[in-house]
C-alpha cells in the first residue's frame, strides 16, 4: 500500500535529515537551486527512503539495504598515478573526472580542444544560464532522485553544439576516494544539440573496502535528428552502495544507445528513464550485469512514448553467481495517441549458483491500440546440453563454462558501437570469469 | 448438451440492453440487517445453525478484518466501498427445503431464463443422448443461499460430496474444519478476511480417494437483490488419485448501484489427484457511461498438497465492473503442476485486473500460463502475475505466455508479470505481446462478406483459441457466444 | 452480347470500341469510369477506365507499380484507398460507398496475392461464417451444417485440398501454394459473380499453378465473369483470357486479345512507359 502512513523514520532517514539541515546553507548554488532543493528534501523527506512496499522498488528495499547515511564527502586530494578508469584503459577518449561529488578538472585529461564541445562546472553553468531548468527531464518523481538534488555538490554541464560530432568519446568518471566511507552527489547536466552525435562513458569506480554511497543523477536532452551513444560502466568497490537516476528526453528523429555494464558495487541500482519527445526516433536500452558473492543489482527502466512512430529495444542480460540477486524491471508505457509505437524488451537471466536470485519484472502499459510491443524474459541455468558437447570436445568445465557465459553476455555487448568500449568490456568479463 | 444450447438461446432472446442476464427477480426474500458488525455475523451464522467453532472463526476473521485497508496496488479504481451501507446476508424466504419442488417458482424461472438444468429431470433428459457422456450436477447459488443441489444421490454412490457449504458444516465438520482456510489463510487479505468473517453460503466438494467424479460439478452464482454483497466461500478436496472437473458461472441483474462480490474459493489436491475449475464470469458490467456493475474482488487460490498432483484454471472473464481475481497455484507437492488459462475481455468502462501466481515449492513442478486479454471502449485491461521459484524448488518450469489484443484507441492494455526465480536450476520462460486487432484480418473476413462485429468476433475467437480448447465443450460453446456479446458496440 | 466470349478484339482494339460495344447491349457486370485513386496521399489509379461483361475472363497485365493490385484492393472496398474520381459500377449501380462485406454478398470475391493469416479460426469454420452471412445479407436461407460440409469437402476434393487442412487456422502454417489454393477453394464455395484474383500465380510452382489454374477453369461459367491480375504471361497459358487489358502508370494503355499477352512476353512493358505519361 502506497498511501500507508509514514512509519518512523529509520537511522539512516534520521541521519539525512540531519545532514540536511546542517548542509543546506553551504551546499552550492543559491536561489532557485537552493529552492529546488529544499523542495526536494521536503518531497523526500515526506516519503522517506523507498521500501518494498514502493512498487518502482519492490526488489531493492533501500530502507533495509541502507542502514545509515555516511557523512558528505569531502574534497578529493591529488590524484594518484595511473588511468582514473582502469577498465576502460586503452579507451581513446577525452576524460572528465567528478570526484567525491565535485568536478577535479586536476584529475581530468580532455586533449582535445574541439569548439563544438564545452563542459563547465554544473553550478557555475547554472549560473550562467539561468534559462536551463534543472531536473525537468523524466525520472525526477523518483525519492533516490529527490534526494540528489537535495545534496547534489557538483559535476558538469556538457554541451555538444548544433551538428557538431566531436571525434573522440567523452567520458565522464565518478570517482570516490577517500579511506572512510562518505556519501556523494554528482549531477551531470547533457546537451546533445540538434543534428549532432556524442559516445558518452559514463563510468564509477571508488576503493575496495570502503563502504561508500554513491546517488548520481545524470539528465540528458538529445535535440531534433541527434545521435548519442552512452555507456555506463560500473565497477564501484565491493562495499559500495549506489544508486543512479538516468533522465532522457528524446527529441524528433533522434537516436539513443544505452548499454549499462555493472560487476561492482555491493548494491547498485540503476534507474533510467528515457522518454519520446518527438516522432521518428530510435532507441536502444541494453545493459549487462555479471555478479558475484553478495551483490545486489538492480537495472530499472521506464520507457515512454509520448508520441508515435517511434522504436524502442531493450534487451538486458544477467550472469548470477554466488548468492548475487539481480533484478530487472522495464516497462514500456505507450501513452495515449502514441500510435505506430514499435517496443520490444527482452531480459535473460542465467543463474550460475543455486543461491543467487534473479527477479524479472517486465511490464507493458499500453494505451494506444496501433502498436507493436512485447516483452520476453527468461531464467535459467547454463545448458547442460552445451556444456556436455564443449566438454566431450576436450574443454575443461570450468572454461566450456566461462565460454557459454562469454557468448551469452557477447550478444548483448556486440551492440556497443564504439569498438574501443566494446573490447574494454568484453576484456572486463572475460577477467570477471577468470575470478570466478 | 441442450442445457448450453438453451442458454445460449436465453442470451440471445433476453434482450435487456447490452446485458442479456439483466433481470430481477421479485421474490421475498429475507435479509441481514444492514451494515456489518459482529451481531451482522452472529447473525448469519445463527441463521445457518453454524456449530459454535464456525462462530468463533468467523469472529476471529471480522475482528482481523477491522485491523486490515482494502489494497490500493491493482490498476482499478472505483468510488469508495462503504461496508456498512450493503447487505451480508439475503436469502430467499423459505429456505429449508425438501425437495426441488418447494423452491420458489420464481426462482426456478430465473434459473430456467438463465439457461441452468436446476431440475433433474430436464437435466437427465439432455443427457439420454446417444453421444452425450457429459453430465453436470448443480450447485446453484441465489444471492447468498445454496437453492438446490442435483444428482445428490448419484454422486452419493460414488462417494462424492457435493453440498452447499452451510451443509457441510453441519455434515461434515470434520472435513472443513481440517481444510476450510487452509489454503487461503483467514489473515491472507481484506476480501478473503471479509468473506471469512460473513460467508453466506458457497460448494462444498469432497472426491475421496481413487475416485474420478462421475460427472461435471457446477455451481451457478446470481446476485439478485439490490445493496446485497454475495460472499461465497468454495472448497474443493480432491483426495489421493482423485478427479473432479468443476464449472463456474455468474450473473447480475442490472443495477445502478454498484454491488460486492467478494468469493473465496479453496482448492486442495492430494497426491496424484487433479483439480480442473473452470469459470465463465458474466455478471453485470454496468452501463456504457460505467454506471452500476458488480465490484468483483475474488480470491481462488489451489493448493498441489500432494506429490503429482494437478490443479487448472480456467477462466472467461467477460463481466464485472471491477474485476480482481489472480487465481493460483501452490505447487507444494513434488512433480505437481499448474495450469492458469484465461480469456478477459474488457469493454465500456470496465476494468480488470487479473492474473494468477504460481509459487514453485516442491521439486520438478511445472506450471503454464496462458492469457489472452482483449481491451476495447475505454476499458482497462491488466495482466499481473507472479511466477516464483523457491530454493528448493529444483528443476522448477514455467512456461508463460500473455498476449494482449487492443480494440480502439481510447482502451488500455497492461501486462505486469513478477518472475523470480531463486533457484538456479529453474527454467523460466516468458514471452508478452500487445497489439491491435489486425485490419489486414479485419478486411480479409469482411472481403469474404462478414459484417464488421462478425469479423471482430471471429478474429477475437481466433485469438483466444488456446484458452477455449481448456474449456469442458459446452461451456466453451457458450464462452465464445459470451464473448460476441461483449465486443457489442465496440466496433465502428 | 456483342462480345462474345473468346472473340480477340484484334491489335488495335482499344477501350473507345469495348466501352461502344457495351452501351449497345444490357448493361455489363462491372464498369469502371475513369477512375482516380489515392493511397496515402500518393496518386495510383489516374483515370482508369475498364468494362467487364458477364461471363468474360479478362487479363490485367502490366509492370510492377502500375496500379494493378489496387484495382483489386479498391474494387473489394478496402480502407485508406480514396477514390478522388470516377466511379465503379456492379451491375449499373455505383458500389463506391458500400463496405467490404456487402461488396461480398453481391458477389464481389477477392482472391488476395498475399493471403491473410487468421490464427486460432479453423478453415472450415471460417468459410461457413463467410457464406452464411453472405446469405443472409441477400435473404437467403442460412446452409445447415451437413448441407455445407458437403459442399466444402467435395470441392477441396477437386481442388486437391486434404481434408486436415480444413481444420487447420486459416492460412496459418499454410505453403504458399496451399494458401493459393485455399483462395481458390473460397471462391468455389463463395460462388462470387465477379472473382479478382491478384497475381495468384505469384510464388507457385508450376504443378500447384496447373492445379490452381484448373480449379479456376472450372469456375468459369456465364454466370460468373473474372478478373485475372498478373504480371507474367505463364498464367495465362492456362486460365485462358477472353481479353487482355494493359495496365501502366494507373490506366488502361492497351486492350486486346489474349495474343497480346505473348505479344508482352516478347516486347516488354517499356513500350507503355511514353503512352501513359
Amino acid at each position: 500500500m502506497n498511501a500507508e502512513v509514514r512509519a518512523m523514520k529509520t537511522a539512516a532517514e534520521q541521519a539525512l535529515s540531519a545532514a540536511f539541515a546542517a548542509a543546506c546553507d553551504t551546499l552550492p548554488g543559491k536561489g532557485a537551486v537552493a529552492a529546488l532543493r529544499e523542495d526536494a528534501f521536503k518531497r523526500f523527506d515526506a516519503k522517506g527512503l523507498p521500501h518494498r512496499r514502493v512498487e518502482e522498488w519492490k526488489y531493492t528495499d533501500l530502507r533495509a539495504l541502507m542502514r545509515e547515511a555516511k557523512p558528505l564527502a569531502g574534497p578529493a586530494g591529488a590524484k594518484p598515478k595511473g588511468d582514473i578508469e582502469p577498465v576502460l584503459t586503452g579507451v581513446d577518449a577525452n576524460h572528465t573526472a567528478i570526484v567525491n561529488g565535485r568536478y577535479e578538472p586536476a584529475w581530468s585529461d580532455f586533449k582535445d580542444n574541439d569548439p563544438g564541445v564545452s563542459i563547465v562546472e554544473l553550478f557555475k553553468f547554472l549560473a550562467d544560464e539561468p534559462g536551463y531548468r534543472l531536473g525537468e527531464t523524466p525520472g525526477s518523481g523518483d525519492p533516490a532522485h529527490w534526494l540528489n538534488t537535495a545534496f547534489m555538490s557538483g559535476g558538469v554541464a556538457l554541451r555538444v553544439k548544433r551538428g557538431a560530432a566531436p571525434a573522440k568519446p567523452i567520458h565522464i568518471a565518478h570517482v570516490f576516494s577517500g579511506d572512510a566511507g562518505a556519501a556523494m552527489y554528482p549531477r551531470v547536466v547533457v546537451i546533445v544539440e540538434p543534428g549532432a552525435q556524442l559516445t558518452l562513458i559514463e563510468s564509477f569506480s571508488g576503493p575496495e573496502g570502503i563502504d561508500y554511497q554513491v546517488n548520481s543523477a545524470l539528465e540528458l536532452v538529445i535535440g531534433d535528428g541527434a545521435r548519442v551513444d552512452h555507456i555506463k560502466v560500473g565497477c564501484d568497490g565491493g562495499a559500495a552502495l549506489r544508486v543512479s537516476t538516468l533522465g532522457v528526453a528524446v527529441g524528433a528523429k533522434a537516436n539513443y544507445k544505452n548499454f549499462a555494464f555493472t560487476v561492482g558495487g555491493a548494491v547498485v541500482r540503476n534507474q533510467t528513464f528515457v522518454r519520446f519527445g518527438g516522432e521518428g526516433s530510435e532507441g536502444a536500452i541494453d545493459g549487462a550485469s555479471l555478479l558475484k558473492g553478495r551483490q545486489h543489482v538492480d537495472n530499472t527502466l521506464v520507457i515512454s512514448h509520448a508520441v508515435g512512430h517511434c522504436m524502442s529495444r531493450e534487451r538486458f542480460k544477467s550472469v548470477l553467481d554466488g548468492e548475487s540477486h539481480g533484478i530487472f524491471q522495464g516497462k514500456i508505457i505507450v501513452e495515449p495517441h502514441a500510435q505506430k509505437t514499435d517496443g520490444k524488451m527482452m531480459t535473460r537471466a542465467l543463474l550460475l549458483s543455486d543461491e543467487a536470485e534473479a527477479d524479472n519484472k517486465p511490464e507493458l502499459e499500453i494505451f494506444a491500440d496501433d502498436v507493436v510491443c512485447g516483452h520476453g524474459a527468461t531464467a535459467g541455468a547454463l545448458d547442460e546440453g552445451l556444456r556436455f558437447y564443449l566438454m566431450s570436445r576436450g574443454i575443461p568445465a570450468k572454461e566450456a563454462e566461462a565460454l557459454l557465459v562469454q557468448a551469452f553476455i557477447g550478444e548483448v555487448v556486440e551492440e556497443i558501437a564504439h569498438e574501443g568500449v566494446r573490447d574494454a568490456l568484453m576484456f572486463a568479463a572475460l577477467k570477471w570469469l577468470g575470478s570466478r | 448438451m441442450p442445457a448450453v444450447q438453451e442458454t445460449v438461446e436465453h442470451v440471445r432472446s433476453i434482450d435487456v440492453d447490452q446485458y442479456k442476464y439483466g433481470f430481477v427477480t421479485d421474490i421475498e426474500s429475507e435479509k441481514a440487517p444492514k451494515g456489518l458488525s459482529e451481531d451482522t455475523v452472529r447473525f448469519i451464522s445463527a441463521k445457518k445453525n453454524e456449530p459454535e467453532w464456525m462462530l468463533a472463526w468467523r469472529l476471529e476473521a471480522y475482528k482481523r478484518w477491522l485491523t486490515m485497508r482494502e489494497p490500493t496496488w491493482a490498476r482499478v479504481d472505483y468510488p469508495k466501498i462503504d461496508y456498512q451501507n450493503a447487505y451480508y446476508y439475503s436469502a430467499p424466504k423459505r429456505n429449508v427445503l425438501a425437495s426441488l419442488d418447494e423452491v420458489d417458482p420464481e426462482i426456478l424461472r430465473t434459473y430456467e431464463k438463465l439457461g441452468i438444468p436446476l431440475r433433474e429431470q430436464e437435466i437427465l433428459a439432455g443427457v439420454v443422448k446417444p453421444e452425450g457422456e457429459r453430465r453436470v450436477a448443480v450447485d446453484a447459488v441465489f444471492d447468498s443461499v445454496s437453492v438446490a443441489t442435483t444428482f445428490k444421490a448419484e454422486l452419493k454412490k460414488a462417494g462424492v460430496i457435493f453440498m452447499p457449504m452451510s451443509e457441510a458444516i453441519r455434515e461434515h465438520p470434520e472435513l472443513v474444519r481440517k481444510y476450510l482456510g487452509s489454503v487461503v489463510p483467514v489473515t491472507d487479505n481484506f476480501f478473503a478476511t471479509l468473506n471469512s468473517a460473513v460467508f453466506s453460503d458457497g460448494s462444498f466438494v469432497y472426491v475421496p480417494p481413487g475416485v474420478r467424479c462421475p460427472m461435471e460439478l457446477s455451481t451457478y452464482f446470481r446476485i439478485n437483490e439490490a445493496n446485497t454483497g454475495q460472499f461465497e466461500r468454495t472448497l474443493i478436496i480432491a483426495d489421493k488419485g482423485a478427479y473432479v472437473s468443476y464449472l463456474e458461472g455468474c450473473t447480475a441483474p442490472m443495477r445502478d448501484e454498484n454491488q460486492l462480490h467478494a468469493a473465496v474459493v479453496e482448492l486442495v489436491t492430494l497426491d496424484d489427484a487433479e483439480i480442473k475449475y473452470s469459470t465463465v464470469q458474466n455478471w453485470y458490467p454496468g452501463d456504457a457511461d460505467g454506471k452500476g456493475g458488480i465490484f468483483n474482488f475474488v480470491t481462488k487460490r489451489g493448493d498441489c498438497r500432494g506429490a503429482r498432483s494437478k490443479i487448472s484454471w480456467t477462466q472467461v472473464e467477460t463481466g464485472s465492473a471491477i474485476t480482481w481475481k489472480y487465481p493460483s497455484c501452490i505447487l507444494r507437492g513434488d512433480n505437481s503442476r499448474g495450469e492458469f488459462y484465461s480469456i478477459a475481455i474488457s469493454n465500456g468502462r470496465q476494468q480488470v485486473d487479473s492474473g494468477t501466481k504460481m509459487l514453485h515449492l516442491g521439486k520438478n513442478t511445472t506450471s503454464r500460463i496462458i492469457s489472452k486479454g482483449i481491451a476495447a471502449g475505454k476499458s482497462d485491461n491488466t495482466y499481473r502475475g507472479l511466477v516464483s521459484a523457491h530454493r528448493k524448488a529444483t528443476g522448477a518450469r514455467n512456461f508463460t505466455n500473455c498476449d494482449s489484443l487492443l480494440i480502439g484507441d481510447r482502451c488500455g492494455a497492461h501486462t505486469v508479470p513478477y518472475i523470480e526465480a531463486k533457484n538456479s536450476s529453474a527454467v523460466f520462460e516468458h514471452e508478452a505481446t500487445t497489439s491491435k486487432i489486425s485490419e489486414d484480418m479485419l478486411f480479409y473476413c469482411r472481403q469474404r462478406g462478414m459484417s464488421a462485429e462478425e469479423a471482430t468476433a471471429l478474429v477475437v475467437n481466433g485469438f483466444v483459441k488456446d484458452v477455449l480448447q481448456q474449456l469442458p465443450m459446452e461451456f466453451a460453446v457458450e464462452a465464445q457466444k459470451l464473448i460476441s456479446i461483449s465486443l457489442e458496440g465496440s466496433v465502428g | 452480347m456483342a462480345l462474345a466470349v473468346g472473340q480477340p478484339l484484334g491489335r488495335d482494339g482499344n477501350l473507345n470500341r469495348l466501352i461502344q460495344v457495351c452501351e449497345d447491349e444490357d448493361v455489363a457486370l462491372l464498369e469502371i469510369k475513369n477512375l482516380h485513386v489515392e493511397v496515402e496521399d500518393k496518386k495510383i489509379l489516374n483515370g482508369l477506365t475498364l468494362t467487364i461483361e458477364k461471363g468474360q475472363v479478362a487479363a490485367i497485365m502490366g509492370p510492377n507499380g502500375s496500379g494493378k493490385s489496387t484495382l483489386a484492393y479498391v474494387l473489394a472496398g478496402k480502407d485508406n484507398y480514396h477514390v478522388t474520381e470516377g466511379d465503379v459500377l456492379l451491375d449499373g449501380k455505383s458500389i463506391l460507398g458500400m463496405a467490404p462485406d456487402e461488396r461480398a454478398a453481391k458477389g464481389v470475391f477477392l482472391a488476395f496475392q498475399y493471403p491473410v493469416e487468421v490464427p486460432g479460426v479453423a478453415t472450415m469454420t471460417f468459410l461457413r461464417t463467410a457464406l452464411n452471412a453472405q446469405r443472409k445479407t441477400r435473404g437467403e436461407p442460412e446452409f445447415s451444417t451437413p448441407e455445407f460440409m458437403k459442399r466444402v469437402r467435395e470441392t477441396s476434393k477437386l481442388l486437391g485440398i486434404d481434408q486436415e487442412m480444413l481444420r487447420r487456422a486459416v492460412n496459418v502454417g499454410f505453403s504458399g501454394g496451399e494458401k493459393k489454393r485455399n483462395e481458390i477453394l473460397q471462391m468455389a464455395v463463395l460462388e462470387p459473380r465477379l472473382a479478382v484474383l491478384d497475381e495468384t500465380d505469384s510464388g507457385l510452382d508450376i504443378d500447384a499453378l496447373k492445379i490452381v489454374s484448373e480449379g479456376v477453369n472450372r469456375l468459369r461459367s456465364p454466370e460468373r465473369s473474372m478478373i485475372v491480375i498478373t504480371h507474367y504471361q505463364r498464367l495465362l497459358e492456362y486460365i485462358v483470357p477472353d481479353v487482355v487489358h494493359v495496365m501502366a502508370k494507373g490506366r488502361v494503355v492497351k486492350s486486346g486479345g489474349k495474343e497480346l499477352a505473348l505479344e508482352l512476353e516478347a516486347t516488354g512493358y517499356a513500350q507503355f512507359a511514353d503512352e501513359a505519361a
